[in-house]
């Protein structure tokens, strides 16, 4: 029997990022779903949280009565916790610490995202640009970061694909999108193919390919998500 | 706070630091009680209106038409269904926005705040925000050429600072604040502990040199120190 068809809920998608990081990582989430991923690393990864706001060495989402006021994450407004050896710096250095390279894997939400890498998360129409926009830290980011993991919904509300043959909105980087976790498939990016490594509890690959708007590669391990 | 405030010109420009934390949310309802206008405007963000006359910010500046341009790193609402502060004054031309990746925005203020002219970023290129800039190519890779930011006045908040005008941030209210006191002609700086005597403030610990500082003004008590993020309400300074 079809087992029932489960979608990720945005704490199973943070999740899965969190099990795409690799020992002694230095990581910095983006705003939105990445930011939940602080609470499902596990000590023994060892992983490095580094913030555009100068935080060095955060650790999981502060709880009730924790909370510090100067102690957020790139959101600006949740309160995050400091692990021992936490360090800060200033905004103009901790951008130089991403730009410098050292950032292993930067999470970010995303519009769009298409095989060659590129993705588009900064502007919602294709009207002339007015300087309008939504930039933050994403451009140095997708630049400079060794991977880039997005996490999204697979559809648009109206049900239409957001991983496509090539980004229809402005793009955030040409290319370095690696992975891209959705809240039915996990889909690596390759040599300019998505491949698709894993499905939410329910899903099978052709109803996946069915909802995007690229070809899937299906992956020999292709799997159900264990999280 | 008014004093400090009192003889800030129309047309100028002014560095706003805060990301989330370490905003000067006192100055900027200060200046709000001024008449200045025509406001050049360098923030990460331009924010929302507050209802709270004491959390009157570039929000509530710039949608009184009292700023002519921002510079910033997020010129409209982050989120697709919500609609940004100035997107409805730059759609009817009345406001101008210049939107900066932030890294480039920081690093465009640090430049200032360091005597240079210019530099070279990764940050942008192969995007729209490249686009009519001039590119070069290093070791095989591009580059998009930015330029860097002075302001008339920089609006800081400090954790601590001494009669030397020697400035100390805690955690991350840090963010912008370091490199907008380099970065302006005239540095008036809000204090949240009590003013120190100069000698008072370790040498090795210090995050801004007094150099920079125009003008020192303490919290007052009733002041905002604080925003609580889930409420909205402020924390005030108590003593």
């Amino acid at each position: 029997m079809a087992e029932e068809k489960q979608p990720l809920t945005r704490d199973q998608m943070a999740a899965v990022l969190a099990q795409n990081m690799g020992y002694g990582w230095i990581v910095n989430l983006g705003i939105g779903i990445p930011t939940n991923v602080s609470n499902f690393l596990t000590p023994d990864q060892e992983i490095v949280l580094h913030s555009e706001n100068g935080v060095i060495g955060y650790g999981r989402l502060a709880g009730e009565g924790e909370e510090d006021p100067d102690i957020v994450n790139a959101s600006a407004t949740q309160p995050v916790t400091l692990n021992p050896g936490a360090s800060i710096v200033h905004h103009a250095d901790a951008f130089a610490v991403i730009r410098r390279g050292m950032i292993d894997v930067t999470c970010l939400g995303a519009y769009q995202v298409a095989p060659d890498g590129s993705f588009a998360n900064w502007k919602t129409t294709n009207e002339p640009w007015n300087n309008l926009g939504g930039i933050g830290g994403a451009m140095d980011l997708a630049s400079c970061a060794k991977q880039i993991y997005l996490a999204m919904e697979h559809t648009t509300r109206d049900g239409e694909p957001r991983l496509l043959e090539k980004c229809s909105l402005p793009v955030t980087a040409p290319s370095g999108v690696t992975l891209v976790v959705t809240n039915i498939a996990v889909v690596a990016v390759r040599n300019g193919k998505f491949i698709l490594e894993q499905h939410a509890p329910g899903y099978t690959a052709e109803e996946i390919q069915a909802v995007t708007g690229a070809p899937l590669e299906v992956s020999p391990d292709f799997r159900r998500v264990a999280v | 706070m008014d004093e400090a405030v009192a003889s800030f010109p129309d047309n100028a420009s002014l560095m706003i630091p805060g990301f989330g934390p370490g905003q000067p949310t006192n100055l900027l309802a200060a200046l709000w009680r001024t008449n200045a206008t025509g406001l050049t405007t360098i923030s990460n963000g331009v924010g929302f209106e507050s209802a709270d006359p004491d959390q009157k910010g570039l929000g509530d500046l710039v949608m009184a038409g009292r700023v002519k341009k921002v510079i910033a790193a997020f010129t409209a609402s982050t989120r697709p269904s919500r609609t940004g502060t100035a997107e409805a004054l730059v759609a009817n031309g009345t406001l101008e926005a210049e939107l900066v990746p932030q890294g480039t925005l920081a690093e465009r203020i640090r430049s200032g705040g360091a005597g240079i002219p210019a530099f070279y970023t990764p940050a942008g290129v192969g995007t729209e925000t490249a686009t009519g800039k001039e590119h070069r190519d290093f070791n095989g890779r591009a580059f998009v050429m930015e330029t860097a930011l002075f302001a008339d006045y920089a609006f800081i908040r400090a954790h601590k600072a001494d009669t030397a005008g020697n400035l100390l941030f805690r955690r991350a209210a840090r963010n912008f604040n370091p490199i907008m006191a380099m970065a302006a002609k005239n540095v008036i700086v809000e204090v949240e502990q009590p003013i120190v005597e100069a000698g008072e403030i370790d040498p090795d610990q210090v995050h801004v040199p007094g150099i920079y500082v125009t003008t020192l003004v303490r919290i007052p008590v009733g002041g905002v120190l604080h925003i609580n993020r889930a409420t909205g309400m402020a924390i005030r300074q108590t003593a």
